[in-house]
């Protein structure tokens, strides 16, 4: 199964643009970046650049409104995430608590939704989403 | 946390941390049999003791002292190996008075290559290949042996003997606990390469039971490939195979249909492909070939797999560009199998009588007597070219042939079509 361990980093929904983060902390998450790839769980990695540079569409009345970062009603944003595939939510868990994490950090553990979780007429809906993700020529960069 | 969340974190850190604690227990003591014992020991003691002290902040650690602390009781007890003893006794002595984060750095360091060694351990050529992927799996991949046995059909009983067996087998040889060298490690890297992918393969097209796929196998083989391009990257061979690997496992989805049946390649619905699988193996493709130039065996299949991965439809598929790549693969590695799915790509780029030639050659080849696959693809291609009363008689063979239960309704279906007069079964 997948999991998806998401950082939320305390006050991120408030950084500047172009915020990033130390070397120090830098160097620490790419030691357990490697340890994930080592144990053969890692899948995919990325951190994001701060709300203060994204944008957030909405659908007020159903119409698509776009609002500039950073959203200062947000208490939480996100940071980050990493993919890994294990054999149970355990095994993720422990992963997590891995993390040279700060004071500053909480990293929510999450479980991907496979297509054979869904009943069959909810797969069936979704049978035409993973065609359009294929189109679209999504390709994931390589790994660090 | 109660016990019980306890016991599920147990089990989870064991398992993440087994086979380094394993591998390093083995370079101590120099028995794979009595590390594993050490290692089961420890986990017993994390058992009773954690539930009541909490889990401590580096299980690792604790996991791996109190593995050496059991090895120097037993050690003492047995009263053998004496110089040993001593060693341990010294490794130990030193790695406690090192402080906290020389300790991790030691272990860290030594790790990867105590648990290459294990690999190459586990998949030795003096071991037969069952026992050799029942070892891995047990010792690299952290599997009980019923659950081993459960992946095999196998009983409990036959996988728990082989794994004995092994490890007497390991002992008795005295094979040595490392990383072969100079011209060995190529033929040795080979047999850790075929026993990843028979596991593997295992997953991907079950050759018995009613299941098409055990889907967890391939997540186990997918893993052990993943560690081990960590381990020996210079090597281009393993990235190919991980390569392969990934991409196969991206078409699990498509490869079954919603009761359970196998959908072939070109049936398949290529958007519930992974695409996160599909960039991964490109990528490590990728890694194969700047390592190499020329790809081996395994990534040359790799390469088979990326072209049909950047097809969006089975009709964009460069079948040209797969039959050449089979003709270099059957001149690195010639093998009647490979030469039958050569004749497959030979068809589609030029038509179903040219691949039909390749195979009617191999219809006298003696390995493939009782493979099922031969009379499946001779009957499709004789479909093709409408000859169907011979096609029903290769399918209904072909059917006899195969054990896997699913694939045999397939080709029975296929039967059938030919004896009403059409070429494909009506969609169910």
């Amino acid at each position: 199964m997948r999991f998806m361990m998401l950082v939320i980093p305390k006050g991120y929904e408030k950084a500047a643009p172009g915020t990033a983060p130390e070397a120090e902390s830098v160097a620490a998450m790419m030691k357990y970046n490697e340890s994930l790839q080592k144990a053969g769980v890692l899948l995919a990695v990325d951190g994001l650049h701060p709300p203060s540079m994204g944008v957030r569409v909405s659908f007020p009345g159903g119409k698509p409104k776009v609002t500039d970062g950073p959203f200062t009603e947000a208490k939480e944003v996100l940071g980050g995430y990493w993919m890994i595939q294990v054999k149970s939510k355990e095994e993720a868990i422990e992963w997590a608590k891995r993390c040279p994490g700060s004071e500053n950090e909480v990293i929510e553990v999450r479980q991907v939704q496979e297509m054979s979780d869904f009943p069959a007429d909810v797969q069936k809906a979704a049978a035409g989403f993973a065609e359009m993700q294929q189109q679209s020529g999504q390709r994931r960069r390589p790994l660090p | 946390m109660t016990a019980t969340d306890t016991h599920r974190a147990v089990d989870a850190i064991f398992r993440i941390e087994s086979a380094k604690l394993i591998a390093g227990l083995t370079r101590m003591v120099r028995d794979v049999g009595l590390a594993e014992d050490l290692a089961q020991d420890a986990l017993v003691a994390a058992l009773e003791t954690w539930p009541k002290s909490g889990v401590p902040d580096n299980p690792a650690a604790w996991l791996m002292a109190t593995a050496k602390h059991r090895a120097i009781d037993r050690l003492r007890r047995s009263k053998l190996l004496e110089r040993k003893h001593e060693e341990l006794g010294r490794d130990l002595e030193a790695r406690q008075n090192a402080d906290a984060s020389d300790l991790d750095a030691a272990i860290d360091d030594d790790v990867g290559d105590d648990l290459l060694r294990l690999v190459f351990t586990a998949c030795h050529p003096i071991l037969t290949p069952e026992a050799r992927v029942a070892l891995t799996l047990r010792l690299l991949g952290g599997l009980t042996a019923e659950e081993i046995a459960r992946a095999f059909l196998v009983p409990e009983s036959t996988v728990a003997q082989r794994i004995v067996r092994a490890k007497r087998t390991l002992a008795e040889a005295r094979v040595p606990f490392e990383v072969p060298r100079g011209a060995e490690l190529a033929a040795r890297l080979s047999s850790v390469l075929e026993v990843i992918y028979l596991i593997f393969n295992e997953g991907y097209s079950a050759t018995a039971g009613d299941d098409w796929m055990r889907p967890a196998l391939c997540g186990d083989a997918l893993r052990l490939g993943r560690i081990l391009a960590e381990l020996a990257s210079s090597e281009p061979e393993v990235h190919g195979l991980v390569a392969l690997m990934e991409i196969q496992s991206s078409r699990a989805a498509a490869r079954v249909d919603a009761s359970g049946a196998p959908v072939l390649l070109l049936d398949q619905d290529r958007g519930r492909w992974d695409q996160l699988l599909i960039g991964r193996g490109l990528a490590a493709l990728e890694r194969a070939e700047k390592l190499s130039g020329v790809l081996g065996p395994y990534g040359l299949q790799a390469a088979i797999a990326a072209c049909h991965a950047r097809s969006r439809t089975g009709a964009e598929t460069d079948w040209k560009r797969i039959a050449a790549l089979y003709e270099v693969l059957a001149r690195l590695a010639p093998s009647p199998v490979v030469e039958l799915n050569r004749a497959v790509a030979v068809s589609m780029a030029f038509g179903p009588a040219a691949g039909l030639e390749i195979v009617d050659a191999l219809t006298s080849e003696p390995t493939l007597g009782a493979y099922h696959l031969l009379p499946s693809v001779r009957g499709d291609l004789l479909a093709k070219l409408r000859r169907l009363k011979e096609a029903r008689v290769e399918f209904e063979r072909a059917a006899a042939l195969t054990r896997n239960g699913r694939e045999r309704e397939m080709l029975l279906d296929r039967a059938a079509a030919c004896a009403r007069g059409s070429e494909l079964p009506e969609p169910r």
